[in-house]
């Protein structure tokens, strides 16, 4: 499990990678955006090479674990508590888990609900899910109830679609863009949030398997890299590498629409275990 | 770009002097700051470091002891906006000669740097490790009882590149770029999806 979270919070998935290097190659040169892309590709670099952590904000963490529903997820539970805690005291992680009444910090990502891990009973094998989040690109996060009349979004596509373009606008550079947006649609105010963070869990050059829904994340990425936002929000053409979109059955009453921000730094790895709990590969 | 080199404690003729779009590599003295620190420095709490000329950073680094020697592993910026109720306050009592994070501030920011002749320094937010190699030392750690993300690091930077896009004239880069993409929004939005 230490490796599963070291390698989360050190090696940018390859699919990331790419994304970057092309907005990169997509900026003129000479200009602050292709700077900024160079120094985001640079230090993204040296963290895989030297095992650092790739951000500061070395995150909250996500975990899904898929398993067969026996005991071993006790175990898998267990080995990733003690993965954080080793990871934080060896510099691996920073202290990210504050007591919000007290307002002390725990020192070690464990604390109340710290971290988040969702279990799905799943036949065997059992893969674990890890998702390593920072607040800031966190805290540009939204979530919609439709119809929105400030938005003159209505339930349909169009509508899902002035969502996403209204949480790219207000978060400018403050998310740490060109970032990733994981969306859902439907679902209710608990669901909407974890299913669109799940959505970041899919890799950017894998096609949306609902094509109404592709079409969309196409044209949001375009629209997105239009509004001249960029790097940093600095000024350019890279806002968004991409948008994954995904659906969940909503209440008559309800349509929410959940937008989860991602950074550049999007930081998630899957790996499918064996029978003693061991890497047995990289998914 | 041309480059200007910067080396803090600022000067004030420097800090008035930086314009919106400088490209600076800053050496020197640096102090981080962030949500805990900026909430007591603008409840008059002491700063146990003298701010005057100082480059504040809106930093959590990544930091581990190694034989006594404090080693900082990652150091990007955060967030500047959250520190938005508590600047301008922390601009007018303790004159830093820069702020610096990432994402931009706000108007109250804006107006202090315009009076106190200051600027505002941005950092490649999540670059931490490409940051953290210019950090030569860290001469001190104050105020830890907010917790080592958010204490008081006092560090030695070298060469640390740095873009200003807020100024003393009061010109903002980040105001410029809201302005332009809602206007873009505006059309984009006039074409319905499909």
């Amino acid at each position: 499990m230490v490796t599963l979270i070291e390698r989360t919070d050190s090696d940018l998935p390859d699919d990331v990678c790419d994304a970057l290097a092309r907005a990169c190659e997509r900026e003129p040169e000479g200009t602050v955006a292709r700077e900024t892309l160079r120094i985001i590709l640079e230090s993204a670099a040296l963290s895989r090479n030297s095992v650092l952590p790739i951000c500061q904000d070395t995150g909250s963490i996500l975990a899904i674990v898929r398993a067969e529903p026996t005991k071993r997820v006790f175990d898998i539970e267990r080995a990733l508590r003690e993965g954080l805690r080793h990871l934080t005291k060896k510099g691996m992680l920073r202290q990210n888990c504050v007591d919000p009444l007290t307002g002390e910090n725990t020192g070690d990502n464990l604390g109340e609900h710290v971290p988040q891990i969702h279990f799905i009973p799943t036949p065997a094998p059992a893969t674990v899910s890890l998702m390593l989040k920072g607040g800031g690109s966190e805290n540009m996060s939204a979530q919609y109830s439709l119809p929105d009349s400030g938005l003159d979004a209505g339930r349909d596509l169009d509508g899902v679609r002035r969502c996403i373009l209204d949480a790219l606008f207000r978060a400018q550079g403050k998310g740490c863009a060109p970032g990733i947006v994981g969306v859902c649609i439907g679902g209710d105010r608990a669901s909407g949030y974890l299913l669109a963070k799940e959505m970041l869990f899919r890799r950017l050059d894998e096609p949306n398997p609902v094509h109404d829904l592709e079409l969309l994340e196409e044209r949001v990425v375009e629209e997105a890299n239009g509004l001249g936002i960029g790097p940093m929000g600095l000024g350019g053409r890279s806002t968004l590498l991409g948008a994954r979109i995904g659906l969940a059955g909503r209440h008559p009453a309800c349509f929410f629409v959940t937008v989860a921000y991602s950074c550049w730094a999007t930081r998630r790895m899957t790996a499918e275990l064996d029978e003693e709990g061991r890497i047995a590969r990289w998914l | 770009m041309a480059v200007k080199k910067i080396t803090s404690p600022l000067s004030p003729d420097v800090s008035r002097g930086l314009r919106t779009g400088d490209a600076v590599l800053l050496s020197g003295r640096v102090v981080t700051a962030r949500d805990q620190v900026h909430k007591y420095l603008a409840a008059g709490g002491a700063s146990p470091v003298d701010l005057k000329g100082l480059v504040v950073y809106h930093c959590g680094p990544v930091a581990i002891q190694e034989n006594g020697i404090w080693v900082v592993r990652a150091a990007g910026p955060t967030t500047s906006m959250r520190e938005e109720p508590y600047e301008a306050k922390v601009i007018r009592d303790h004159r830093p000669g820069a702020i610096m994070g990432k994402g931009g501030m706000g108007d109250a920011t804006r107006d202090a740097l315009r009076t106190e002749g200051c600027a505002y320094l941005h950092l490649t937010g999540g670059a931490a490790s490409y940051i953290a190699r210019t950090i030569v030392s860290v001469e001190e750690v104050y105020l830890t009882g907010f917790g080592q993300p958010e204490a008081m690091w006092v560090l030695q930077v070298e060469d640390l590149p740095a873009l200003v896009t807020m100024d003393s004239r009061g010109d903002s880069l980040h105001r410029k770029i809201e302005n332009s993409s809602w206007k873009v929004l505006k059309q984009i939005l006039k074409n319905p999806f499909p």
